[in-house]
């Protein structure tokens, strides 16, 4: 699905990422976990494309072909999803409007036929009831005025919805409380398949319980520091990340 | 985008040499040229003499220099201000079109028919939209209803021009103001009778093709007791025109309990990418709402001219009268827009409501400039006032000046106002999502400027949307 090798980044002078590599096969689901500022939310956003951060070294080959060449809408037409930590709000925009562009685009990239209104409308039903999403939240301007919550089971709707091939949520569990936890990781559980992987950022290993990774990694510095089973979440919440860093120096 | 950047800035090369059939006088302004426009418009005695002491009182005003922008000013002499109304450029087919503004056309969905229309070209086929306005036509005037050319209702309805004409905008009022009432050639009237409602939108549109688009136009609306109307002006095609300076005036009168819905799309010629050329805007609208309950609501999507200078503005003189403005201002480039409204408070209750939307891209400046007047015999009245500014670019400028003046106590006044800088993130959203980044600034725009464009009629809000996109392509930075 996803082969990343040796990739560096920075933002400005400072090197975020100094050589992480990840390999990850369709089906699977792999959990990158690490301290805060160790650099999970800079890999999303340069597997996503964001320009704020320079690519300086390292290759990504994404199904066949080179990421890293892409403009961020192709990614995201090619099947890659960035679940937000801190989804944006676009006032007057209504999510629903808004999601039909996005299906209409990455449908149309596939070479599929857009959606008539009735088929999409039967699809936001579908999918907004896998995440137990308001009707109303469908209808009023992506994430205003959400709350915390709201925003996190609002992305795993639009990943529902986008249907991705690689779906990264970065700390999608943070600041949720134990039943919004369990809601959104029934979502993802509901969209395994043997085609589609995850790479699931968190901080803690409690979403773990929810979501059962296939590899759990952890991510120090800016490098992939140890790899391992669902156990080695359950170590890092016995023993703490101090463990690691010492493991590490 | 820098490609499409410079594709736009060539856009209107093109331009107005071909076939130009114009029966123009020499240029320059002088009572002469006045009498002989009333001649050749083959006016009565009362509007000649109008004409002249408008001109007189120009003769004695300076041009206005307090508003946010700059230029040079025009050479009035230089100007020839009368030409047949026919000087639109001809062509015979829309391959003549520069391919450009062609393009701009088939992205807002305008269809080949419309298109050969606003180019003047013939259009033959059975829907043609010539017969839609015939069709029109009769039916407005089995409800009494009047809608013409100012000079025809010059001619036909003369007491009524007569009576109104300079009553909401005096000829004392402004500069630009002055200069129209002296040598407008052209522009609309209606006359909506009592009681009566116009079962459809009125649109200049209908009429651009009989006389062309003035460079001094005069348009002179008066809705009578309980009647209500909805007018557009403009349309959402790009305009070109060979006259750079424009200086219209809009006089709306709303009787008791009359209501009058005023839309505008303005999208003149901006000028190149670089700030040369482009059209001169520079406005005087006001509407009167004279009866009780009488109501002035004005709508205004701005996206075009090089310099505009506009402030639409209601007189709320009835009790419990109502007046709205709502506005979204596009700037890119090196355009400049200080426009905004006026609400005076005159009778008890009565009520205003102003949401400005500015949108500033390139190196423009975009003002909002808005008065709010209580004056003492206005009791109880009330204001709300939102203006909000959206920043593009680093490079362009958002500004606003909000003058309040309460002279009675029981009044509310409420202004808020913000200033934003488009988001990296909410693109990248977008972005994320799958999106393109002109459909990502689309989206955006168009959900800050929705409350305005709201208000539109449903045909021109689809038009505008595409519109606005349109105008700031590649803007981001
Ligand atoms: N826009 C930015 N400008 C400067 N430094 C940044 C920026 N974004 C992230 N960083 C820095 O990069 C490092 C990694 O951040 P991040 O990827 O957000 O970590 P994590 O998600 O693991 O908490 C941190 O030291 C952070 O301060
Ligand atoms: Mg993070």
């Amino acid at each position: 699905m996803i082969e990343i090798k040796d990739l560096k980044a920075s933002i400005g002078e400072k090197e975020i990422l100094k050589g992480l590599n990840l390999v990850v096969k369709p089906g699977e689901i792999h959990a990158i976990m690490g301290p805060n500022g160790s650099g999970k939310s800079t890999l999303a956003s340069v597997l996503a494309g964001r320009e704020d951060y320079e690519v300086t070294g390292g290759e990504v080959v994404f199904n066949g072909k080179n990421l890293l060449e892409m403009a961020p809408e192709e990614r995201a037409r090619e099947g890659l999803f960035l679940a937000f930590q801190y989804p944006v709000e676009i006032p007057g925009v209504s999510n629903m409007n808004f999601l039909k562009a996005a299906v209409g685009e990455v449908r149309k990239h596939r070479g599929e036929e857009a959606l008539s209104a009735k088929d999409f409308l039967a699809l936001v039903k579908e999918k907004s009831a896998l995440v137990e999403l308001d009707g109303q939240l469908a209808h009023r301007a992506v994430n205003e005025g959400f709350s915390g919550g709201e925003k996190k089971r609002n992305e795993v709707f639009q990943m529902a919805m986008l249907e991705p091939k690689l779906a990264i949520l970065d700390e999608t569990d943070s600041g949720l409380d134990i039943d919004a936890l369990r809601i959104v990781a029934q979502g993802v559980n509901a969209m395994r398949s043997p085609e589609r992987s995850f790479i699931v950022i968190t901080h803690y290993q409690r979403l773990l319980d929810y979501i059962v990774p296939d590899v759990v990694h952890v991510l120090y510095k800016g490098r992939i520091v140890k790899t391992g089973t669902k156990e080695l979440a359950l170590e890092l919440e016995e023993k703490g990340y101090d463990w690691i860093k010492e493991t590490v120096a | 985008m820098e490609i499409l950047d410079e594709i736009t800035g060539k856009d209107y090369e093109f331009g107005f040499t071909t076939n130009i059939e114009s029966e123009k006088i020499p240029a320059g302004l002088n009572e002469e040229i006045i009498r002989v426009i009333s001649a050749k418009k083959n006016e009565p005695s009362w509007l000649l003499d109008w004409r002249l002491e408008a001109f007189k009182i120009w003769q004695g005003m300076n041009e206005p220099e307090w508003a946010h922008v700059h230029y040079t000013k025009p050479d009035f002499q230089a100007i020839s201000y009368y030409s047949a109304p026919k000087s639109k450029p001809k062509y015979n087919s829309l391959d003549e079109i520069d391919p450009e503004m062609r393009k701009t056309m088939d992205r807002l969905g305008i269809s080949m028919d419309e298109q050969k229309r606003l180019n003047g070209i013939a259009v033959d086929f059975v829907m043609d939209s010539v017969s839609v306005a015939t069709s029109f036509k009769e039916k407005l005037a089995e409800l009494g209803i009047i809608f013409c050319s100012i000079s025809e209702a010059v001619q036909e309805h003369g007491d009524l021009v007569r009576k109104y004409l300079g009553t909401v905008v005096p000829r004392t009022d402004n500069f630009y103001a002055a200069l129209n009432s002296a040598v407008f050639t052209d522009g609309s009237f209606c006359y909506i009778p009592k009681g009566v409602r116009c079962p459809m939108e009125l649109s200049t549109y209908f009429r651009i093709n009989e006389a062309g688009t003035g460079q001094f136009e005069r348009t002179l609306l008066i809705a009578d007791e309980e009647s209500y109307v909805s007018y557009l002006e403009g349309c959402t095609a790009p305009q070109r025109d060979e006259n750079q300076l424009h200086a219209a005036v809009v006089e709306l009168v709303a009787m008791e309990k009359a209501e009058i819905k005023y839309s505008t799309v303005q999208n003149w010629y901006p000028g190149d990418k670089d700030g040369n050329g482009g059209v001169f805007n520079f406005v005087t609208k006001r509407g009167l709402c004279d009866g009780y309950k009488s109501k002035i609501s004005w709508t205004q999507v701005e996206t075009g001219s090089a310099v505009t200078w506009k402030y639409p503005s209601c007189i709320l003189k009835g009790d419990y009268s109502v007046g709205e403005f709502y506005s979204v201002a596009v700037t890119n480039h090196f355009q400049q827009a200080d426009t905004g409204t006026k609400m005076i408070h005159i009778g008890r209750n009565t009520h205003s409501t102003i949401i400005s939307k500015g949108i500033s891209a390139g190196h423009s400046n975009n003002s909002y400039r808005g008065l709010v007047q209580i004056n003492s015999s206005a009791k109880n009245a009330r204001n709300f006032s939102q203006c909000d500014s959206l920043l593009m670019t680093d490079t362009s400028g958002a500004h606003t000046f909000p003058y309040i003046e309460v002279n009675n106590s029981s009044a509310q006044v409420e202004h808020e106002a913000t200033t934003s800088k488009i988001g990296e993130d909410q693109i990248f959203y977008c972005l994320q999502r799958g999106l393109d980044e002109e459909q990502a600034i689309s989206m955006i725009v168009n959900g800050y400027a929705k409350e305005v464009l709201n208000k539109l009629p449903m045909e021109f809000a689809v038009e505008a949307q595409k519109l606005l996109a349109i105008s700031l392509e590649g803007s981001v930075g």
